[in-house]
Formats: structure tokens, sequence, C-alpha cells
């Protein structure tokens, strides 16, 4: 490793850990000790992370209030020292008061959450179309269309990578500790053999379904999971706006090996997406070609008798 | 054995063992039977969450192959919901119910017998399927299909004793309905009820009208596996997604019919230990039956991230939200009834205790699961894992533990030991925090759930949560011991009213309560129900 790598890896490391006490960098995998969600990478994650956390502090102020009554309760009405029970069993006051607060505090709760899951439906004017199949036990990514041009067959199968899966056996003998990712990130379990490559700044229509049973597509860094049900089509979108390696896991159960379906994007600015794009279409057209040339020049069946 | 054969009318007569347990119509003894029934089933679906805590210790696998992992997290599930939590309800009922309102007995006596004894017959077909070739249902307990259809015949097994237990349920329930809408004693106006009464009420129509759902969603998965119908196949013109509103249209009144009743429990022993009434009755009573009416409505919570359209998010996220102003009515009601009180803290009032506070934390995550953007990062993953056992474990179990150590002398005559029960109460409550807080953090960093094997960022979380869960399951042979020592050996007789500020007819009987109470009607004096100056 290289003395940059190796910066590198610490930088990694250090935002890692300040994700881990509560301030979430664009971290694309999860980190150790990590106690919240991810802010993640799109305009979306962010939106969702906020959500969450103004629901997690109204549940904090909530509980600081029944809570501190509880406690001041446990603490001053004890037989033991000497308190006397009352005999009151209702306040109609009282009661009307924590029936219509909670009511007031729902509403600005629902709010922005109506808002931010309005915004989540509109999968329109998207620049890039992918679609998402789920099969038993891992992803197919298909490239539909790329700045209102239909991409001519580009889609590939991924799947867990192969030192992951090595080490997964049972009894494998193999630390799963040990392995690493380039940047020497701990990949184990969240590494493909081919990553799905996305523009940076744009965005991004998922069209998911899946092949056999239900799985989910989950990344977090997107700040949303859709599952691929078989028969149906679940769109979503997604918009990443830091370049990067974004980590998730097949979220629906889906059988023997559902814990061994990561997903991995890799964010690449626009112009090297538009590059890669190409080299991959060129590729798929020398295949056709390939193809043909060989089906050709197959011999004609000799005439049955 | 049965050696008194003909005498079975005389009530001094001992019968013999057949003739008391597998014959038994009293609501005492059935009501025994499905407590230690209970019992047994959550140590078998303890020892299978042990199984899955020792896999997760730490990353890599060690122990078990994925697939017998899915195996005991759907049977860990199967088990606890319908073999331990409900039963154990159940149990309470039998004995507590006809107590309460100063009924003879339950009202239909001999189904009350067939009520429990289909339930051994439908865990003998469920439990066998783990030795069965090809192994146990593994699709998680929910049964989705397509995926459950890929199970062996084992499946055939499972919907049959889904079934069995199904009929068992619905059985109990109209016993229930039928003995406290017609056994109350003269008096026992139905607003003077007690809150478990009222609770198993509600529960009974639930359970009513959500179990032949289930009847119905499994019947469907049996005949597209083995009759060719496509029900839930898509290529054949079905739709996997109609089974899963089918199924929680059931499972999301279940989730209540699985904690209503522990608002009884709880509702009874608050003022008890606080030897004041319950603050706001009444309103006890209406949130309960709005909880039971609101379930109805917000199954799709469930399902937020199969791509439901818009318009149903907003109203299925509306709805859930909705229900925590019910349940929060009763929260405050519970505080308030402490307020002002006169405080003890025997096992059964820091049980209860425990119990307001952690399935608190479980409605909070509850809210916060309601938001569908928020559900969309938590659906699926231990953030889940964690709110639902909140609100079951420490929930649901707690209040039977709370009730169990509540109502042991009146069923047995003789005190439990308090100082053992303070040590199994504080070896859970902690436990259990151990056991499932870390959850959440695993959850919201990105742990999906129903997984054997993770990345080693979730390493050190789990191990925490590992540790907790042996310790958790490790406590619980303290209760047992607690309950062996009470029944066989515990010296210390309990009083009639046991609880110095216990109120209500079941305190009237003597202790332990005789085989057969209230063959008369009793005369309900003034003072003598808990509610019974119920003027709001």
């Amino acid at each position: 490793m290289s003395w940059t790598a190796r910066i590198g890896a610490a930088l990694a490391l250090a935002a890692g850990s300040a994700a881990a006490t509560g301030a979430t960098a664009a971290v694309g995998h999860p980190v150790p000790w990590q106690l919240n969600m991810t802010e993640g990478a799109s305009p979306l994650s962010h939106q969702v992370y906020d959500l969450h956390m103004y629901a997690f502090w109204v549940c904090v102020g909530i509980g600081v209030v029944v809570f501190g009554a509880m406690i001041v309760a446990m603490m001053r009405f004890r037989k033991s020292r000497g308190a006397v029970a009352e005999t009151w069993t209702h306040n109609v006051k009282l009661e009307v008061i924590w029936t219509v607060v909670p009511v007031l505090i729902l509403i600005a709760l629902a709010l922005p959450a109506t808002r931010i899951l309005i915004n989540e439906s509109n999968t329109g004017d998207a620049g890039l179309t992918i679609k998402v199949t789920g099969f038993q036990w891992k992803w197919r990514y298909d490239y539909v269309d790329y700045q209102g041009r239909p991409v001519s067959r580009v889609g590939f199968i991924s799947k867990l990578a192969f030192n992951s899966d090595e080490a997964r056996q049972l009894d494998s003998g193999i630390n799963p500790r040990s392995l690493k990712s380039k940047t020497g990130y701990d990949d184990y379990l969240l590494n493909v053999n081919h990553p799905l490559v996305v523009p940076t700044h744009t965005k991004i229509r998922f069209v998911i379904t899946a092949d056999d049973v239900i799985h989910g597509w989950w990344v977090p860094a997107l700040g949303w999971q859709a599952d691929a049900v078989p028969g149906l089509i679940h769109d979503m979108w997604g918009e990443i706006d830091t370049p990067g390696t974004y980590r998730g896991q097949c979220a629906q159960l889906c059988g023997q090996d559902h814990a061994y379906m990561p997903i991995v994007i890799k964010a690449v600015p626009p112009a090297a997406f538009q590059g890669w794009l190409a080299a991959q279409e060129s590729r798929a057209r020398l295949d056709t070609v390939a193809r043909t040339v060989q089906v050709t020049s197959v011999p004609a069946p000799a005439p049955q008798g | 054995m049965a050696t008194h054969a003909g005498t079975h009318d005389d009530h001094d007569a001992k019968p013999g063992f057949a003739q008391r347990w597998l014959f038994a119509t009293n609501h005492k003894d059935i009501g025994t039977m499905y407590l230690v029934f209970s019992l047994i089933m959550f140590f078998i679906g303890g020892s299978m969450a042990m199984i899955i805590r020792a896999e997760l210790f730490k990353p890599g696998l060690q122990l078990v192959q994925p697939y017998f992992f899915n195996e005991m997290t759907t049977m860990h599930a199967l088990v606890m919901i319908f073999g331990a939590v409900m039963p154990a309800f159940v149990g309470l009922a039998n004995w507590m119910v006809p107590l309460m309102v100063g009924a003879p007995d339950m009202a239909l006596p001999r189904m009350n017998n067939w009520s429990f004894w289909i339930l051994p017959f439908a865990f003998v077909l469920l439990l066998s399927t783990l030795f069965m070739p090809g192994g146990a249902p593994a699709a998680g307990w929910v049964m989705y299909p397509p995926l459950v259809l890929q199970g062996g015949d084992s499946i055939a097994f499972m919907i049959f004793a889904i079934h069995l237990m199904g009929i068992s349920s619905i059985m109990g329930a109209i016993n229930i309905i039928a003995t406290i809408l017609n056994l109350r004693a003269p008096g026992m106006d139905l607003l003077k009820m007690p809150l478990f009464v009222w609770t198993w009420l509600i529960t009974a129509f639930l359970l009513i009208a959500v179990m032949p759902v289930l009847a119905g969603a499994v019947t469907m998965l049996l005949t597209d596996k083995f009759f060719g119908t496509s029900f839930f196949n898509a290529a054949g013109g079905g739709d996997p997604l109609l089974y899963q509103h089918i199924f929680w249209f059931f499972g999301h009144p279940e989730v209540y019919i699985m904690i209503l009743p522990a608002f009884g429990i709880i509702s009874e022993i608050i003022p008890t230990f606080s030897r004041k009434p319950l603050f706001g009755y009444k309103p006890m009573v209406y949130a309960t039956a709005s909880i039971a009416f609101l379930s109805f409505t917000v199954w799709a919570h469930h399902m937020f991230t199969v791509g439901l359209p818009l318009g149903s998010l907003l109203f299925f996220m509306y709805a859930t939200m909705l229900i925590s102003v019910p349940t929060g009515v009763k929260v405050f009601n519970w505080v308030t009834t402490m307020w002002k009180g006169s405080l003890t803290f025997e096992t059964p009032m820091l049980f209860a205790v425990a119990f307001v506070i952690l399935f608190t934390i479980g409605g909070f995550s509850g809210v916060m699961l309601a938001l569908v953007p928020a559900d969309f990062q938590y659906h699926n993953t231990y953030f889940v894992v964690a709110h639902f056992h909140y609100v079951l474990v420490s929930g649901a179990v707690f209040a039977i533990m709370a009730g169990t150590y509540y109502w042991i002398p009146k069923w047995t005559g003789h005190m439990y030991s308090e100082r053992w029960g303070k040590i199994h109460f504080w070896n859970s409550v902690i436990a259990v925090n151990v056991l499932f807080f870390p959850q959440h953090f695993l959850g919201l960093a990105g742990m999906p759930r129903r997984i054997p094997d993770y990345n080693v960022a979730f390493a050190d979380w789990n191990m925490v949560s590992s540790i907790g869960g042996f310790w958790f399951g490790l406590s619980q042979l303290i209760f047992v011991g607690n309950i062996i020592y009470t029944v066989y050996f515990a010296r210390q007789k309990a009083s009639a009213r046991v609880w110095e500020g216990a109120r209500g007819l079941e305190w009237t009987v003597p202790s332990p309560a005789p085989h057969h109470t209230f063959e008369v009607p009793p005369v309900i004096m003034p003072g003598m129900l808990a509610h019974d100056d119920v003027s709001h």
C-alpha cells in the first residue's frame, strides 16, 4: 500500500468514527460501533435523515416528560416515605389535553413526512434509467436509457465477490476481518464482482423487479429500499452528489443466501460515466457481431433421412 | 389411576390424573395447563433465539448453515407468538376472568377443554417439521410467497398447525365472550368490569375477526403449493402482494391481540400497588376499543416498501400515527394513577413499571416507523427487530410475568419468593435492554434482519446484543425456579386479598382459590369492586 493510500484509509477511518459518534459524514458503508442512520449521498437521503432526527428528538422530548413524571412519582409517592394515596380518579381537562396535544404533535410530524414522500414518489425527468432485477441470489442491472437516448444492450449480473463467498462458508477458516478492499476497507459480504456504475449529479430512475421470489433492493446512502416483486415494477429515484462507493444489501428474506447478495454502487462524474457507458456499448456491439459470425458460420445440418 | 370413575360429581373426591387434566373442564385447571404449556413453549422458542444469537455472536458462520438459521428465525417467531404469548394470555383469562366477573366457570367448559388440547397437537405438527427431510419452513413467520412455496412438504404441516392454532384461538375467544357477556354476577355491569376483562373482551372479538383471515391466506398457500392454483403466482395471473395484504389484515390486529391483554394486566397491577384507583377508567376502555378498531386500518404499514401508490402510503401512514393517540392515553393514565398514590414495589409492580417505560420506548420507535420516508430506511432492518421485541418481550412477556407474580399467590395459596422475584426482575430488565437496545443501532447502521452473517462493522453491537440474549435467557431459569418454589415448597401462606391495595371479586375468594368458586353468584357490596363508583 502506498503512503497516499494509507493516509486515505486513515482519513476514511476517521470519517467513519466521526459517523459513529453521531456526526454522519457521507460514508457509503456501515462503520464499527455506528449508532445512527447515514445521512447518505442523495437529496432524498438527506431529507430522510432530517426527518428521522426530527422524529427522534420529538420522541426524546415526550420521553423526558413521561418518564420524568414517572420517576418523580416513584421517588415522591412511596409508601415507605409515608405517602398517603389520593382517591381522585379522573380529570376531564387533563384527559382532553393529552388527547389533543399528541394529535398536534403527530400533525407536525406528518407534514414533513408527506412532503418528502411526495418528492420521493416523483420519478419523472430522470437522466438515467436502470432496471434492477433480483434473482436468488444476485442482482442484474440493465441500463435502459441515458439522457433521453436508449442504451443498447448494457447489462450485467452483480453477485457476491469470490473472496467473500469463500470466507462465508461454514468453518471456512478464513477470518472475515482479513478481507480488505483496495482502499483497505473491511468489505466482507459487502463486495461484489461487478458494481453498478452510475453518474453523479444525475437523477436516476430505478425500475425494480424480481425473477423468482421477492427481494429488497436497499442502498442506505440513497435513502430508501424498494422490494423487488416478481411480476411487478417498482420505481424509485436517486441522485448521488459525491463520487464514491456506496454499499447495501438485499433487505427482504429471499432464501438461504439472502445475506449474500450485496449491492455496490460506484458513482463517478458524468464524463467518466459517459466514457464507461460508451465502452460497454461498443463491447456489446462487438459481442453481437462475434456471435452473429459464430452463428452464421455453423454448418447447415445434414438433411435428415 | 382413575379409580373414582363413578364419583366425578362429588367435588371432594380426588379425580385421577387423566380425569383431572385430560378431561378437564374446570377453568382453573385449564388455565394452569395453558400457562404450563406456554412456559414450555417460551423455553423452546427461547432456545431457538439462543441459537440465533450464538450464530450472530461474531461475523463468519460458526455454528449453523444459513438455511437452518432461517428455520430458526421462522420457528422462533411462530412458537413465541402462537405457542408462548397467546396461550399465556388465554391461560390468564381462563384463570382470572370467571373470578373477576363472579362466574362459576367459563361459559362453555367442554369447548374450553378442546381449545386447550388442540394446541399440543398443533405444536407437535409444527415442531416435527424440524426433523423432516428438507427441514422446517424457513421463509419467515410471515410465510411470504413465492419464497415459502419453495419449501418442502413441511409447509403443509406448518399450514395445518396454523389451522389448528386458529381453531383453538377462535374457540377460546368465543368462550371468553360468552363468559363475559352471560355469566357476570348481578351488579357487575359492563362498565364496572376490571380492565383485564375489558381488554380480553375486545381481544376476543379481534381474534374471531382475524384468525379466519389467516386461515384463508394459508389455505391459498396450500392450494398454490399442492393443487396447482395461482393465487399468489404472478406467472399464473396471481399476485404475490395479495398474500401480504391478506396476511397483514390478520397480522396487524394480531399485534394488538398480543398487547391488549397486557394492557389489561398492567391496568390491574398499577392501581393495586399505588393504592389508588385507576385513573380514567372509561377513557381506558374507550382507548382499548379505539386501538382495536384502528388496528384494522393500518395493515399496509408492514408493506410500505412493496411499491404501494402514494395515496395508499399516505393513508396508512396517517392511520398508523393515529394509533399512538389512544395508546398515549393509556400510558398517561398509568403514570397519573401512580401520581399521588402510595407506592410499593413488589415484583409485579416492578415488572409493570418496566412495562410502561419499555413499551413506551417500543411505541416511540413505532411512531418513527410509521413515517413512510423514514421507514424506507428502517424497514426490514434490526431497527424493526428492536421495535417489536421491545413491545413483545419487555411489553407482552413482561406483562405476563407481572401477572404471574401478581396472581400466583391466589392460584397456589403461597407467596412466591420476593427476593428471587426481584433478582429475576433486575436481571431481566437489564439484560433485555442489553439485548435489544443495540439492535436499534444495528438497524440504523444498515443491518438487514434475518441474516446469519454480516459485515465486520456490525460485529461489536451484535456481540453486545448476544451477551444480553444469553443473560436474558438464563435469567428466565430464575422465573421457573420461583414458580416451582411457590407451587411446591413455599411456606408463607397468602391471605385472600394477598395485596393491601387489591380490589375486585377475585380477591374475595380464599387463597388458593378453591376448585369451584362463585357456584352461587356473589352479592356485590359497596367498595368491593375496583371500579364501582365510575361516574365519569
